[in-house]
């Protein structure tokens, strides 16, 4: 989908927000200080420095990107960014999920890339709790409050808060339009 | 059958909303159509080679009345008096105008039904045993768990960008009806010999341009477990199908490329962390769901009738229809009837306003207001007293709905092919119809016996034609049409894949090749009863192909 973008806004806790991480590629030296983001690899290669740091650790993981060898050192993480390269790549819903419910990760979960109005909703439920977002219409949307009209929903949610259940297990009702 | 809760209504309303937004936004410029797509799919609508189509799921081939009149209103009203009934058990409207979707979506969630997910790279219409609730071989109805799965399938927020689409098939009978080997996902529900339901759960079935098999993953399934180990199996394949080439984007692929085993292993470990939580399934809310397909009010009846077989001996064409389009049902003096969408010469499938009208009126009054369609693009009427049989015979026939060919040479599947799509490399239809007229005769038909012929109008394989006793697959040959013959294929609890006879066949040349193939059959047969897939089977491609090739 070829869409005019805008500079990318960081939308946390309904509403937009100053984004206060940095995202550092592979190769520049560390910054001193400042929330950080790192890919896995970087992660791996400079573990024992990067996790002394005290302002705060993150690691950005591409799609499908497997968490088996971070999973010892989730606690440490502040927060965790999943890409969308394309939204119709959805392996990061589940990699939220298993974040979310098996795994008990209780950090901001970010979603990158193309992130559209319409799968927004899809993404709360998944366990998502920020949204890096550059297609201007879904800025508006979300600043306008159209997103997420839906809230019957047939699943179990990623997160409990704002969704109760609804009848049976397998359903739930969300309180927010 | 199931109705509409307060919490479906509303859901189907929201639904109803957030699209007419979307169509909106299309309409005014504001999406794009390569922005509008992805939407308008998850709503099945589909633009087509003249028009936008709409696609409404028949969840597990199940309707009302009501609602089939409901259909018969919207083929009216919003496109040419007709619908055409789909091997995925729903109907599609071909030529809708985009404007008016939303109302027509509006009117369909009057009646409790939807379009969502029967397109886009998602969970599709759950089908399942289109003789359910009533066949004579039943083990357990399998439409308390299709419904199951129906909900829990609906947007589900993890499972809407799969790498391709996603099929599941439910049977709860030893003859397998739902072609449940054919699916991503196919489900048997049977008892242990504790008499508790278990699942037996086939994985990577498919058709397309690599056809499949489902393999058994589980044969052991409890049934509290069924949403948890079908969420693992679909977290599995969403974190490891192939994305890179959408044709080997199907689960099919990787559990053949991982092998059984190490997908069984994966999908275990997810399970481990699934199971015996939020979707672990209390045995009263199953039994909440299985009451909305508690048997109808059956009359106890002895099991024959003196008024049906009078019927049988005095009228031939009744005897006929007897003979081929009824199916023994599990009640003493109860049939099932299958109204074949098949009259000779027509469009496999599809049925006019007026004609679903009837069918709704007849079902209202002697089938306790129940339809089925098939994924053989037939209807059904399930529970139909023996007395009832003639009267109701007399009705369908008199609007040219009581074709005696269900499960004969003429009762043929064909996808829309190239009259309506846009994937297609040849026509099916016309293909369909020429061979229905050359075989029209209807005792010939009944002296052939048994045999499916699927029609698919490119390798996509809409039309089955890789499970039919003989399937023909449409491709474009330097621009013109030619058609590819495979025999031996099934569908059901013997599933085969149906092996390539030979060259292909042109347009003008393709009915003559299917008449030879019979012709062929009619010599190798012991007798009547041993059944062209049977001879198959037996003989082996070898006879056919020489009697094909004979000339060349």
């Amino acid at each position: 989908m070829s869409t005019p973008e805008a500079q990318p806004m960081l939308w946390r806790d309904g509403r937009f927000v100053e984004d206060d991480w940095r995202f550092a590629d592979d190769s520049t030296p560390l910054p001193d200080g400042g929330k950080l983001a790192v890919s896995k690899v970087r992660f791996l290669a400079d573990r024992s420095t990067l996790i002394t740091r005290s302002d705060g650790i993150a690691i950005a993981l591409a799609s499908g990107e497997a968490l088996g060898e971070i999973e010892n050192d989730l606690e440490r993480l502040e927060m965790i960014a999943l890409h969308f390269p394309r939204y119709a790549d959805g392996r990061n819903y589940s990699t939220a999920r298993i974040l979310r419910d098996r795994l008990r990760f209780n950090g901001e979960i970010r979603a990158r890339g193309d992130v559209l109005r319409d799968q927004i909703t899809f993404m709360i439920r998944a366990g998502f709790s920020a949204f890096e977002v550059s297609h201007p219409g879904t800025q508006v949307a979300l600043r306008d409050g159209r997103i997420g009209s839906i809230r019957h929903h047939y699943q179990p949610s990623s997160i409990d808060g704002g969704f109760e259940a609804s009848g049976y297990v397998w359903r739930r009702l969300s309180n927010r339009a | 059958m199931y109705r509409y809760d307060e919490f479906d209504s509303a859901f189907v309303l929201e639904r109803v909303a957030e699209f007419r937004d979307q169509v909106a936004r299309r309409l005014n410029g504001e999406l794009t159509e390569d922005q509008f797509k992805p939407l308008r799919l998850m709503n099945g609508v589909y633009l087509q080679l003249h028009a936008y189509m709409l696609r409404v799921a028949i969840p597990y081939g199940v309707l009302s009345s009501r609602q089939l009149r409901k259909l018969a209103y919207i083929a009216r009203r919003y496109d040419r008096d007709y619908g055409h009934f789909t091997t995925r058990q729903n109907i599609q409207f071909n030529w809708i105008k985009l404007a008016e979707m939303p109302d027509i979506l509006a009117e369909l969630a009057e009646v409790e039904m939807h379009a969502i997910q029967t397109s886009g790279n998602c969970i599709r219409n759950v089908t399942a045993d289109h003789f359910a609730g009533a066949a004579a071989d039943e083990v357990i109805d399998p439409r308390p768990y299709a419904e199951i799965l129906r909900q829990w399938s609906s947007l589900h927020p993890e499972f809407t960008f799969l790498p391709r689409k996603f099929k599941i098939a439910v049977t709860g009978s030893p003859h397998d009806r739902a072609a449940i080997q054919v699916h991503d996902i196919g489900l048997e529900a049977k008892r242990d010999s504790a008499g508790r339901v278990r699942f037996a759960v086939w994985v990577g079935g498919g058709q397309g341009r690599t056809p499949m098999i489902a393999k058994k993953i589980r044969d052991d399934l409890p049934e509290s477990e069924l949403l948890a180990y079908c969420e693992a199996i679909l977290r599995v394949y969403n974190l490891e199908g192939r994305r890179d080439n959408k044709y080997k984007a199907r689960i099919k692929i990787l559990v053949h490329e991982k092998g059984l085993d190490d997908l069984a292993d994966d999908v275990e470990l997810e399970f481990a962390s699934i199971r015996g939580k939020s979707l672990d399934l209390p045995a009263a809310e199953i039994a909440k769901i299985e009451a909305y397909f508690a048997p109808p009010p059956f009359d106890e009846l002895p099991a024959s009738s003196a008024i049906y077989d009078v019927a049988v001996r005095t009228d031939p064409e009744f005897a006929a229809f007897a003979r081929q389009n009824l199916a023994p049902h599990k009640i003493n003096g109860y049939s099932i009837v299958t109204i074949s969408l098949k009259p000779i010469g027509a469009p496999p499938g599809d049925a006019t306003s007026a004609q679903m009208e009837a069918i709704a009126d007849i079902a209202a009054r002697y089938s306790f207001d129940e339809i089925r369609v098939t994924h053989e693009q037939n209807l059904v009427l399930p529970h139909v007293r023996l007395d009832d049989l003639p009267v109701v015979y007399a009705m369908l026939a008199s609007t040219g709905l009581a074709t005696p060919n269900a499960g004969l040479v003429t009762d043929i599947i064909a996808c829309p092919g190239l009259d309506y799509c846009s994937l297609a490399n040849a026509r099916s239809i016309p293909v369909a119809q020429r061979i229905s007229e050359r075989f029209a005769d209807s005792s010939r038909q009944s002296d052939i016996g048994e045999l499916k012929i699927k029609i698919s109008g490119c390798i996509n394989a809409c039309g089955h034609h890789h499970v039919g006793h003989i399937g023909i697959l449409g491709v474009d040959r330097k621009g013109e049409e030619f058609y590819q013959i495979t025999l031996g294929g099934s569908a059901d609890e013997n599933c085969a894949i149906g092996e390539i006879v030979g060259p292909g066949f042109s347009a003008d040349q393709i009915v003559d090749a299917i008449e030879q193939i019979v012709a062929t059959y009619l010599e190798l047969r012991d007798s009547p009863r041993e059944r062209f897939i049977d001879v198959y089977r037996r003989v082996g491609v070898k006879p056919f192909q020489e009697s094909l090739y004979v000339n060349a």
